[in-house]
């Protein structure tokens, strides 16, 4: 049987740009989440240093990823969004239906 | 420990309860196709869908696993709060989208949807059914710690309980009544999270954290040739003497009551410490600290031993901020307690001792208690942590009861936006862990045998009424979860399998009848492995799930998206080969021998996280077998 698309979804032009844009985010992020398990494994009494607001390397840099993670999220999506917005234009105004089609086909 | 049960809780327990039967039944009535059943028809607003995210993803092992964790072993605890939610990364950055656009029911359907290929289907199959059901014994265990306290029933009640209303839930209405229970379970969550971490953060901290907390005693002792010959105290007589692990233990005896005592030495003087204990006769009956549970004497424990504010040894500092809070902390010393690995022999009685430890604020707050990292560490004790950290930022994006919430949204982009929403949630709840784990460790809340109820009981020291409430939720974050799982299981069971592996000819309204006997069943598999695996930290076993998910689901993914020459056999080889691989180690780790009851030091592999070998062992094997069956098969991938 074979399955055939997977879901019916508007034409996105803007699919290679954003998985590039996605791939750089993803491989910064990976690289400071690597510091900190670098740090954590190597010389773990660093992550006892205080470094801001009497809070120690370890808090500062947990929070840090978190907080990281969410800021990313939202540039990421931001970027996305306007790259959407301006490779996906319908090809007469008002035409919608037309950019409509089924991805794979 | 023996818990006071509260009507309150029971109320509270069952509105919600009635509550999420109603939701399942008022869905159950429109629910009547496939679609509808596996992905809520797709109709699900990226921001509801965001919440659910958090709800289905902030389970057992975060919320109880997690912040009972940090209260035993500090910051490597928060550790897994850092590494569950970096996972989410790989979701957002790389996952979301493309599997959005490939999938339809199934994580196995988006791997399909290039090849239709039944080795694929097998695979992802056994795959989503194994991860889910690794994930699921955490959620059942959580479920069973829960109900002691709230329900005053056995463990397995509460197993059983659990298990009952999710099947319910699940067969009822499949993903749409699951989608709104998450999103529910999720915002309450973070809610009563947030209330509970401002009064303790509001409420400083304290030597004596309250009234009733127990006064630990010290007795001065006279050694001689390494054994205690003499006490000073008129109450106590010496009723015995055990050496384990390099500690010695006292055994004491008052008014025909045994109690157990860790001699310690402080600054040249001898001094014997209170510890807890218990005790397991041959016959079977149970005492804790010499006494029958309903006694009472078994504490709950957990304080500060030196509090420290400014450079000055204080009794109570108020007036703290988020900041100040965690830093006083670090400056102060904690009275924890270790559980002596080895149960003393005491003739025929069977002696399990926890005695107080003092550890430096500084300590808990880096990494090293938990993670053989720093004192006492080995290269595979760090390849361990090293292996750990790993599995669980690649996990998340590989779990298929998380992958197939992209497919009750409408569009790519409503996947992408509702990835972001679950970030910021989670993101902000796994902050709060930190808190609330901090402050079971310092207010005398911790029950020794059980660190999943910190959280829990760290409410009940602020009122029977956030208590009840917290309780209820931490009761609603396991059928939120369970719920996502048996869903993700019965698809992998009726969509995956019987349709399209064996493709058995039904009906779509055959199809969702599959699918909730599928449920049934899985349901039916985890209330008998939620009794079989009680008393172990919820998060840890999710550390596995993780670890299997990462393993064999991961490199599939990845590659399938971006490496031309990935073919069908490689990722079925791939899947097949990370789930073999990842569950040998865990089966054969120090941690599982422990639980056959064998010596944890003779397992044959010293890792007790397998990702650092079985993630790059799957992916290894999809690229060599790729490679190999390149010329044989004709399947192209579709445009990436």
């Amino acid at each position: 049987m074979i399955h055939g698309e997977a879901a019916k979804l508007e034409k996105d032009d803007a699919i290679a740009l954003k998985t590039k844009i996605g791939l750089i985010l993803f491989g910064v992020y990976s690289l400071i989440y690597a510091g900190f398990i670098v740090i954590n494994t190597l010389t773990p009494r660093t992550m006892g240093t205080q470094v801001f607001l009497g809070l120690n390397l370890a808090v500062v840099y947990g929070f840090g990823l978190i907080f990281l993670a969410i800021i990313m999220g939202v540039v990421y999506n931001h970027v996305c969004t306007k790259l959407e917005d301006k490779m996906n234009k319908p090809s007469e105004p008002g035409d919608k239906e037309s950019a409509k089609t089924e991805v794979g086909k | 420990m023996i818990y006071s049960v509260s009507p309150l809780a029971i109320v509270l327990f069952v509105v919600f309860v009635l509550f999420v039967l109603g939701i399942s039944f008022y869905f159950g009535n429109k629910t009547k196709s496939t679609a509808g059943y596996y992905a809520a028809g797709g109709t699900i607003h990226w921001a509801v869908n965001g919440i659910a995210f958090a709800g289905d993803y902030l389970s057992a092992a975060s919320f109880l696993g997690i912040c009972g964790m940090i209260a035993f072993s500090g910051y490597d605890g928060f550790l897994y709060s850092i590494g569950y939610l970096a996972g989410w990364v790989v979701a957002l950055f790389v996952v979301a989208e493309p599997l959005k656009r490939m999938g339809k029911y199934t994580f196995a359907d988006a791997l399909d949807s290039t090849f239709n290929n039944k080795g694929i289907q097998l695979a992802a199959a056994v795959s989503t059914l194994i991860v889910s059901i690794c994930y699921l014994i955490p959620q059942m265990v959580g479920a069973g710690d829960l109900v002691t306290p709230l329900l005053g029933m056995p463990h397995w009640v509460g197993v059983i309980l659990v298990g009952g209303i999710v099947i319910f839930i699940v067969a009822t209405a499949g993903m749409t009544s699951t989608t709104y229970v998450q999103f529910i379970k999720g915002g309450l969550l973070i809610i009563f999270s947030t209330i509970l971490s401002f009064y303790l953060i509001s409420n400083g901290l304290a030597k004596k954290p309250s009234r009733d907390y127990h006064e630990f005693k010290s007795i001065p002792a006279v050694v001689s040739g390494g054994s205690v010959t003499s006490i000073d105290s008129p109450d106590y007589k010496l009723a015995g003497e055990f050496e384990k692990k390099g500690m010695r233990f006292v055994k004491l005896e008052k008014a025909g009551i045994y109690s157990w005592w860790k001699l310690n030495n402080k600054e040249g003087a001898f001094m014997l410490e209170e510890a807890l204990s218990k005790t397991v006769a041959a016959d079977g009956a149970t005492l804790y600290n010499g006494e029958p549970q309903k006694a009472g004497k078994f504490f709950q424990v957990g304080h500060i031993g030196k509090l420290v504010k400014d450079g000055q040894e204080v009794d109570k500092v108020e007036g703290l901020d988020p900041f100040s809070y965690i830093s006083t902390i670090e400056k102060s010393e904690i009275i924890s307690f270790a559980q002596l690995p080895v149960p003393i022999e005491d003739g025929s009685d069977r002696v399990t001792v926890w005695y107080q430890k003092p550890t430096s604020g500084s300590e808990i707050m880096r990494p090293g208690l938990k993670f053989k990292v720093d004192k006492g560490a080995t290269p595979w004790s760090k390849l361990n942590f090293i292996s750990l950290m790993l599995a669980l930022f690649f996990g998340t994006a590989a779990l298929p009861h998380i992958l197939i919430r992209y497919y009750t949204v409408p569009s790519a982009k409503d996947a992408r936006k509702s990835t972001i929403v679950a970030i910021a949630a989670i993101g902000f709840f796994y902050i709060l862990t930190l808190y609330m784990g901090l402050g079971a460790m310092t207010n005398g809340v911790l029950d020794v045998e059980s660190s999943n109820m910190s959280a829990p009981l760290l409410a009940k020291y602020f009122g029977i009424g956030l208590f009840s409430v917290i309780s209820a939720i931490a009761f609603a974050t396991v059928l939120g979860t369970v719920s996502g799982l048996i869903v993700a299981s019965s698809g992998a069971v009726a969509h995956d399998l019987m349709d399209r592996f064996l493709n058995i000819k039904m009906t779509d309204k055959g199809k969702v009848k599959a699918g909730k006997i599928a449920a049934i069943f899985v349901g039916g598999v985890a209330i008998i492995l939620g009794i079989l695996f009680k008393g172990m930290n919820v998060s840890f076993l999710v550390g596995w799930a993780f670890s299997v998910a990462a393993s064999a689901n991961l490199p599939a993914i990845l590659m399938l998206l971006f490496w031309k020459k990935t073919t069908a056999k490689g990722i079925a080889y791939s899947i097949l080969v990370g789930i073999v691989s990842s569950l040998t180690i865990i089966l054969l780790s120090p941690e599982m021998y422990e639980k056959y009851g064998v010596d944890p030091a003779t397992a044959p592999i010293p890792l007790s996280n397998p990702g650092i070998i079985s993630i790059p062992l799957s992916f290894l094997t999809l690229i060599v077998v790729s490679l190999v069956t390149k010329k044989k098969e004709k399947e192209v991938p579709i445009k990436k």
